[in-house]
C-alpha cells in the first residue's frame, strides 16, 4: 500500500472542507494511504511570506522538520502551502545563510531539519504514482458527456514546473478525461484569480474571477474544475456579488477530486458535494 | 490641487539603494533589465498600478527609493508569479517585490490603511498567536479595520458559507503553540522591522502548552 503525509492547510480545514473531504475519500478508494502530520502550523502563504522572509521560511520549515522524522513523501493539495513549502526546500538548499539562520531557529525550539522532505501535489501522486491505467480501472460510473473547464490558477505550476508544464498544464485534464468527461480548450487555464484581493480590494479581485467564470461558461463548460482551495472560493463564493456587479453566470466550481470521485462511483455526500454555494445539481442529474 | 514634481532629476537618486536590492535574495538580476515589457503585458494587476512592473524595475534600479517604496504597485502584485517565469532576463520580480514591501515596512513608508499591508499584518499577527488561520475570523478582523461598511455587504457570502458548512467562529489552534513562537522568536532579530509582527516577547511567557 502506498503511504504518504498529508498537510492540509488551514483552508483544507475551513472553507475548503469539500476538497479535503474528496481528495481523503478518493485517496482511501484508491488504496492510497494519507496520514495528517502531526500537530502541523501553518506554511504562512503569500501573505506572510511576502512580508517576513526568514520567518516565513522557518515556519513553513517546522513542517517539514516533523514530516521528515517519517521519511515520506509530503503531499500538499492547496496551491499556496505546495508553493511556500516547494519555494522553503529550495530557499534552504540554495542559499546557505537562510538555511543557517532556519536551523538555529528551529533548534531554538528542539527541532531539526535535514532538508530531506519532499513535497507534491495530489495530481503529481495520482498521475506519476498511482498511474492512469489504475485509475481508469477503479471508474464504475464515468461522466459521459460532461463538458468541463480545467482551471489550474497561478501557484501550482509557477514559478516551480516540478510535475507539469508552466504554460499549458495537462495533469488535470487527463484525471477529467479518465473519469470520462471532456474538457472544453481554455486558454484562461492559468490566469490568475485574483487570489486574497476578492477580500482586500473586490472592485479588482471580483473582475478578475469574473474573466474566468465568463470564459469557462463561454466555450460551453458545464462547470470549472480547479485544484486548488482559494481559486474555488473566490470562483464560487463570489458569484453572487459578480452578478451584481457583471452578470449572472451561475456556474459550480468543483475540485477535480469531487469529478474523480463522482466517477469512481463514492457518493456525492462522502465528496462534499453538497458545499458548493454554486450548486452542482445539474452536474449531478441522473446519478 | 498639490503641485507635484514630474521630471525627476539624476542628483535625486539614491544608488545605495540599488545596489541594496541586488544584495537580497531575489534582488540578484535586478541590473540585467532590458525593460522588455513581458511583466507589464503579462501582469493581471498592471492596469490597476501606478508604475507597472517594468517602469517600477526601472525605477527601482535608477535608485528612486521614495518613488518605487511609497508605490501600491508592491502591494497590488498577486504573487501569481507570471512575471518571473516569462520575464528573458530571469529577473525574479515577484520576489523583488516582496524585497521591496519589506522595506517599505522598515522603513514605515507603506500605505497604513491600504487593505493589503493590513491583512498581511494581521495574518502574521494569527500565526503567530495560533499557529494556524481561521479564515473567517481573519476576514472579519480585516473588514473591522479598514472598512466595516463593506462587512454589510458581505453577509450574503458569509450566510451561504454558513449553510454549506465551511465557516467556523473557533480559532483553529496547534498543540505546541510554544514550540512554534521559539522559532518565530529566534529569528526576530533577522527580519528588519521588529514591530510589525506584535509583541513577541509578552505572548511568549503566556501559558501555552496543553
Amino acid at each position: 500500500m502506498m503511504k504518504y503525509l498529508y498537510y492540509p492547510g488551514c483552508s483544507l480545514k475551513g472553507t475548503g472542507k469539500a476538497y479535503e473531504e474528496s481528495l481523503l475519500a478518493v485517496f482511501r478508494a484508491l488504496d492510497v494511504e494519507l496520514r495528517e502530520i502531526e500537530d502541523w502550523n501553518c506554511c504562512g502563504a503569500t501573505a506572510y511570506m511576502s512580508v517576513e522572509e526568514s520567518k516565513s521560511y522557518a515556519l513553513a520549515s517546522r513542517n517539514l522538520a516533523i514530516a521528515e522524522r517519517e521519511n515520506l513523501d509530503v503531499v500538499a493539495p492547496c496551491s499556496a502551502c505546495y508553493l511556500v513549502l516547494n519555494k522553503t526546500q529550495k530557499s534552504l538548499q540554495e542559499h546557505p545563510d537562510i538555511r543557517r539562520h532556519v536551523t538555529q531557529a528551529l533548534k531554538a525550539a528542539g527541532l531539526d531539519y535535514k532538508g530531506t522532505a519532499r513535497v507534491r501535489h495530489p495530481l503529481d501522486v495520482l498521475i506519476n504514482d498511482v498511474g492512469l491505467e489504475e485509475i481508469a480501472r477503479r471508474i464504475k460510473s464515468p461522466l459521459q458527456g460532461r463538458k468541463f473547464a480545467p482551471y489550474y490558477g497561478c501557484q501550482i505550476v509557477r514559478p516551480y514546473a516540478s510535475f507539469d508544464d508552466q504554460y499549458n498544464p495537462e495533469t488535470m485534464d487527463k484525471i477529467i478525461k479518465a473519469a470520462g468527461a471532456e474538457c472544453v480548450p481554455y486558454p484562461l487555464k492559468t490566469h490568475c484569480c485574483g487570489g486574497s484581493l476578492t477580500g482586500t480590494l473586490p472592485e479588482i479581485g471580483l473582475r478578475l474571477a469574473y474573466i474566468i467564470i465568463k470564459e469557462a461558461k463561454k466555450r460551453g463548460a458545464e462547470a470549472i474544475v480547479t485544484l486548488c482551495p482559494l481559486c474555488q472560493f473566490n470562483l464560487d463564493g463570489y458569484q453572487g456579488q459578480i452578478a451584481g456587479k457583471y452578470e449572472r453566470v451561475d456556474l459550480p466550481v468543483l475540485y477535480f477530486t469531487q469529478v474523480l470521485g463522482l466517477a469512481m462511483g463514492l457518493p456525492a455526500g462522502e465528496l462534499g458535494l453538497q458545499r458548493g454555494i454554486i450548486s452542482a445539481a445539474a452536474v449531478l442529474a441522473g446519478r | 490641487m498639490a503641485l507635484e514634481q514630474k521630471i525627476k532629476y539624476e542628483a535625486e537618486r539614491d544608488r545605495d539603494f540599488a545596489q541594496w536590492v541586488v544584495t537580497q535574495t531575489g534582488g540578484e538580476n535586478l541590473r540585467h533589465c532590458i525593460q522588455c515589457g513581458i511583466c507589464s503585458a503579462t501582469c493581471p494587476l498592471a492596469l490597476y498600478m501606478d508604475y507597472t512592473p517594468r517602469r517600477l524595475i526601472n525605477l527601482a534600479r535608477e535608485g528612486f527609493k521614495k518613488e518605487v517604496l511609497s508605490s501600491f504597485t508592491i502591494w497590488l502584485c498577486a504573487s501569481c508569479y507570471a512575471c518571473r517565469v516569462d520575464c528573458p532576463k530571469k529577473i525574479q520580480v515577484t520576489d523583488i517585490m516582496y524585497v521591496l514591501k519589506r522595506r517599505a515596512i522598515r522603513d514605515g513608508v507603506y500605505p497604513r490603511r491600504f487593505p493589503i499591508p493590513v491583512l498581511a499584518r494581521e495574518f502574521g499577527r494569527m500565526v503567530f498567536t495560533w499557529g494556524r488561520v481561521n479564515e473567517t475570523l481573519l476576514v472579519i478582523d480585516l473588514f473591522l479595520r479598514t472598512n466595516w461598511f463593506r462587512f454589510l455587504s458581505m453577509t450574503g457570502l458569509g450566510l451561504n458559507l454558513m449553510r454549506t458548512g465551511r465557516m467556523s467562529f473557533f480559532p483553529d489552534s496547534i498543540r505546541r503553540r510554544l514550540e512554534l513562537r521559539k522559532v518565530l522568536a529566534a529569528l526576530e532579530s533577522k527580519d528588519e522591522f521588529r514591530d510589525w509582527a506584535g509583541p513577541v516577547a509578552q505572548l511568549l511567557d503566556e501559558e501555552v502548552e496543553p
